[in-house]
């Protein structure tokens, strides 16, 4: 096990820059999620640790060594890829075995170890099947326990569940996690998907076109997110956001949405008066069939009950935004319904996207 | 079943046998003549079957004629060279597949380049260079020159069948302790297989195919190939035909074998590079 | 390409590994590919460079005073060559048509193919058995069929009424092209068929499906779907089969060695026969440099045609 130091990293392929100058710093035991849209970098990055992508400019260091010139054979980390990568001429235990072999472990230890991680992982009876005659479930726990064998100073992970139904997803998802609270083997762990990045780190990484927007733990993002992208990016049914300007009258202050309307807030926030700004609220912040001096009236266009709860969907004049709700009186709701956006729940982000 | 739809099936199946007809009844004419008894040649000349058979020819070409050293000397030029290419072009199509680098886009205007040209047009140049060096009265020179002939087309074969490996498994690989070159033999080759027996056929039936270059360059029977053998026997003995077909039968033989062996997997290969596009 | 443009990019981004990893990883693939190249380079690229020189000096095999350059010499005497002219006369005449009966069969055969039907593997490899017949030897097989001695073509012809009486249609001066022309196409339909076959394949079953919802019939399906899908691959293979035919000078030399009176003598068995009977290398050598202009001219036509034809749609 080791910490990870990542040291300004870029990349670019050919005259493109994909990777802007990476920062983060990896402790001992860490389960660490990198997570963002497509293309923002998250494989690269992961690759480059791994070994298997030149380094443009920057450092890494694997407990304190620097590794850039390394192949990934001597840098003694796992991995697990999005396609599993298993070997198809060779039997389940051979391929947990590859590693070991490599490394002309002795014989019976390899035999002990490899049981040793198929029973951890429940693949006793498909030790000697040929990944072919795997399910996806089962192709992904060989994915995992080839890395396990090795117990190595690191495992990275590469979108490891994106290619199993929703169900076996939650499932093996539980399962990374027990695995990593038993090895507590320092892990990196790349995802698009929040809710993926919300129930395994320890520090979610978000990042965006190349740059780390947000180091955090899970809450911080969610509680506290630093600016535009990652509060839209971490959540789902995702925050809502108004665009407009802030404005101050005598010592209260109100927000004038861009359809004309005009938001009255309890208080002030920490931006100039007349400034443009976006306000964000998460929909299950957003108080329905509210009453109080700070109401407005807004017109429901659809409700989604998913059986926990309920996302309806409103508009404020022209704006469209949502609500989510547990309280199932609001299954039947039509017509106009009074909301109340609580200041205390409310985020604001100034002309550059930061939050204020 | 409509009637306009049996119809319709029918003419596809008569069309088949026609194709199949016409693909084969040379083969079995060849065939015919080479287990037909001299006596009967001309009597029942063109009759579908004779109403004898026998094995006088093989057995006389066997025998009596240089046909099993043609057929030999064509088996190690053959069989060499295919295993060459194979080499050859595998290390080729793996740098093709795997590795985007300066010069690949001249490499591979190089290749195409070789197969646009008239190979006629080296049979000069190629004499005068293997002369001096000894190389034009023997084996050894037609396998070199076969080798390099047959080396683009087969490392685009063999790009082809790599490109359709997935990277992630040398990858993953490179990660669980292996070389670029550990994983390029314990995984990649595996699994290419049937590409390699796909050039392996390919080649070796080029090779045993190949007249204007065995014609050119060796003149003794020592290390005349099966075709040169052939077409000199035909010159000079036209009249024994039995024989000259038994001896045919003989040539055919190797490379249909490889055929028939080969054949799924070039169907495949050409596909996988059809999708590509 | 790539590594320069980030080698220039320069100053803090400069590529950070040390020399020799840099040197090692980028020679890697010219390390794979280098015994594959040498030989090429030293059997083919050298040989063809050579014989183009050749073209402009006096080489004859049996003469040791040979060897000087002459100038355009070879090619004054090809200009005045009445055999050469015929021979090109004959060299399209025989491509023409080996391509397009090798063309039409082939893709008749690769649409019957296409349809599932009991047996296809087994057809499959049958009907694509004459491409792995060795090509001297499917020539000598062909030239025996048309043998009215041993081979039963004269005599069906002449049953049909087509024939006086059974003769080689080989040694008729009026026919004695189409016997190679046969061979050929017997010989080449596989290429054509396999190649079509695998474009067909291709191309997206459920198109069909969506054309027969729409109303369309078997035929406006070949000409709205099927044509348009395997038009690139058709370009393809017949600008490649045509150069390749125009060069392949076996069957002629197998069946009718150019003759008689050369009536079937095309240019690349005319300059085999230079090279091989006369050993006139220098002669040749013009004669194939010419041949090889011939067919960039053709390519290149091809080429421009097809830009023109895209850029007017
Ligand atoms: N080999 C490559 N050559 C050129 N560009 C690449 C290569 N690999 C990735 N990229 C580009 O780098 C960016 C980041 O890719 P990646 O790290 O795979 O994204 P992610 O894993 O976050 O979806 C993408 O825009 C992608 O197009
Ligand atoms: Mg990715």
């Amino acid at each position: 096990m080791a910490s990870i130091d990542i040291a300004n990293i870029r990349k670019s392929y050919g005259i493109h820059p994909v990777l802007h100058g990476i920062d983060l710093a990896i402790k001992d035991g860490e389960f660490v999620v990198l997570v963002g849209p497509s293309g923002c970098g998250k494989s690269t990055l992961l690759r480059m640790i791994a070994g298997l992508e030149a380094v443009t400019d920057g450092e890494i260091r694997i407990d304190g060594k620097r590794v850039n010139d390394l192949a990934p054979k001597d840098r003694d980390i796992a991995m697990v890829f999005q396609s599993y990568a298993l070997y198809p001429h060779m039997s389940v235990a051979k391929n947990m075995s590859y590693s070991l072999r490599l490394r002309k472990t002795a014989k019976d230890r390899i035999a002990s170890v490899v049981a040793g991680a198929a029973s951890k992982l429940g693949l006793d009876p498909l030790m000697e099947r040929r990944p072919k005659a795997l399910s996806g479930g089962q192709r992904q726990r060989v994915a995992m326990g080839r890395a396990i064998v090795r117990e190595p100073k690191a495992f990275l992970f590469d979108e490891p569940l994106s290619n199993l139904d929703a169900r076996l997803r939650e499932q093996m998802r539980a399962e990374i996690k027990k695995l990593h609270q038993d090895l507590g083997a320092t892990s990196i762990y790349v995802t698009h998907d929040q809710i993926e990045a919300m129930t395994l780190a320890d520090r979610i990484v978000a990042m965006h076109g190349g740059i780390i927007q947000q180091v955090g733990s899970p809450l911080e993002l969610y509680d506290n997110p630093a600016n535009l992208f990652v509060a839209g990016f971490i959540g789902s049914p995702g925050m809502n956001f108004f665009e407009g300007r802030y404005m101050v009258t005598g010592d209260t202050a109100s927000f004038a949405l861009t359809g004309g309307i005009v938001l009255p807030l309890g208080g002030t926030a920490n931006l100039q008066d007349g400034s443009r700004a976006t306000l964000g609220i998460r929909p299950e912040h957003v108080v329905l069939g509210a009453d109080g001096p700070d109401v407005m009236k807004a017109s429901v266009d659809l409700v989604e009950p998913t059986g926990f709860g309920i996302i309806v969907h409103l508009k404020l004049g022209p704006v469209a935004f949502k609500a989510f709700t547990l309280d199932r009186r609001f299954l039947g709701m039509h017509g106009e319904v009074d909301v109340r956006l609580p200041v205390e729940n409310l985020h604001f982000f100034n002309d550059a996207g930061k939050k204020v | 079943m409509t009637g306009k739809r049996i119809v319709s099936i029918l003419a596809h199946r008569l069309a088949i046998i026609a194709y199949v007809v016409f693909a084969l009844f040379p083969l079995y004419w060849l065939l015919k003549v080479s287990v037909t008894p001299n006596k009967l040649l001309y009597s029942e000349g063109i009759k579908m079957w004779p109403s004898r058979t026998s094995f006088e020819h093989f057995d006389f070409v066997l025998k009596h004629s240089e046909f099993p050293t043609f057929f030999k000397n064509s088996l190690i030029v053959s069989g060499s060279t295919a295993i060459i290419v194979t080499v050859l072009a595998s290390l080729a199509g793996y740098a093709m597949s795997r590795f985007s680098f300066r010069g690949k886009y001249w490499i591979v205007t190089l290749m195409l380049l070789t197969q646009m040209f008239p190979l006629v047009m080296l049979v000069a140049p190629i004499f005068k260079i293997l002369s001096p060096l000894g190389l034009t009265n023997s084996l050894t020179g037609l396998v070199i020159v076969y080798t390099a002939f047959n080396v683009p087309f087969a490392t685009f074969l063999m790009q082809s069948f790599f490109d359709g490996i997935p990277k992630d498994l040398e990858e993953a690989a490179m990660i669980d302790g292996a070389t670029q070159f550990v994983a390029f033999r314990q995984i990649i080759l595996p699994l290419t297989l049937p590409g390699i027996a796909a050039t392996l056929g390919f080649v070796f039936t080029a090779a045993w195919s190949e007249l204007l270059f065995s014609l050119m360059l060796i003149s003794g029977n020592d290390s005349a190939t099966f075709p040169v053998g052939l077409l000199s026997f035909v010159s000079k003995f036209s009249v024994d035909f039995g024989q000259m077909m038994a001896a045919g039968v003989m040539a055919l033989i190797p490379a249909c074998l490889f055929f028939l062996l080969i054949q799924r997997y070039l169907v495949q290969g050409l596909t996988a590079g059809a999708v590509k596009g | 390409m790539a590594s320069h443009a980030a080698a220039r990019n320069g100053g803090a981004r400069r590529d950070q590994r040390p020399l020799k990893k840099r040197l090692a990883d980028a020679s890697a693939p010219y390390l794979y590919s280098a015994p594959a190249l040498i030989l090429i380079v030293t059997v083919m690229l050298v040989p063809l460079i050579l014989g183009i020189s050749y073209a402009f000096r006096d080489i004859q095999l049996l003469n040791p005073m040979s060897g000087g350059f002459i100038g355009l010499d070879h090619f004054r005497t090809l200009s005045q060559d009445q055999n050469f002219f015929r021979a090109l006369k004959n060299t399209l005449w025989w491509t023409g048509w080996s391509v397009l009966l090798q063309f039409i069969f082939g893709l008749i055969l690769a649409l019957l193919l296409d349809k599932p039907f009991y047996g296809r593997a087994i057809v499959q490899a049958l009907v694509f058995l004459p491409w792995a017949v060795p090509s001297f030897l499917a020539g000598l097989n062909w030239a025996w069929l048309f043998n009215p001695v041993v081979g039963p073509i004269p005599h069906w012809l002449f049953a049909l009424g087509l024939m006086n009486e059974p003769y080689n249609i080989l040694s008729d001066p009026q026919l004695s092209m189409w016997g190679p022309i046969i061979a050929n196409v017997w010989w080449g339909i596989p290429f054509f068929a396999i190649t079509l076959l695998a474009a067909l394949q291709a191309i997206p079953r459920d198109l069909y499906e969506a054309a027969s919802i729409d109303g369309a019939g078997p035929v406006q399906r070949f000409i709205s779907i099927t044509l348009p899908f395997l038009a690139p691959t058709i370009a393809i293979t017949v600008l490649l089969r045509t150069v390749w035919i125009s060069n392949f000078a076996d069957l002629i030399i197998v069946m009718t060695n150019g003759g008689p009176a050369d009536r079937s003598q095309i240019v690349a068995s005319y300059i085999f026969t230079q090279a091989f009977k006369r050993l006139d290398f220098g002669y040749a050598s013009a004669i194939a440099l010419v041949l090889l202009a011939l067919l960039i001219s053709y390519s290149m036509l091809i080429v421009i045609l097809r830009q023109w034809l895209l850029s007017k749609d």
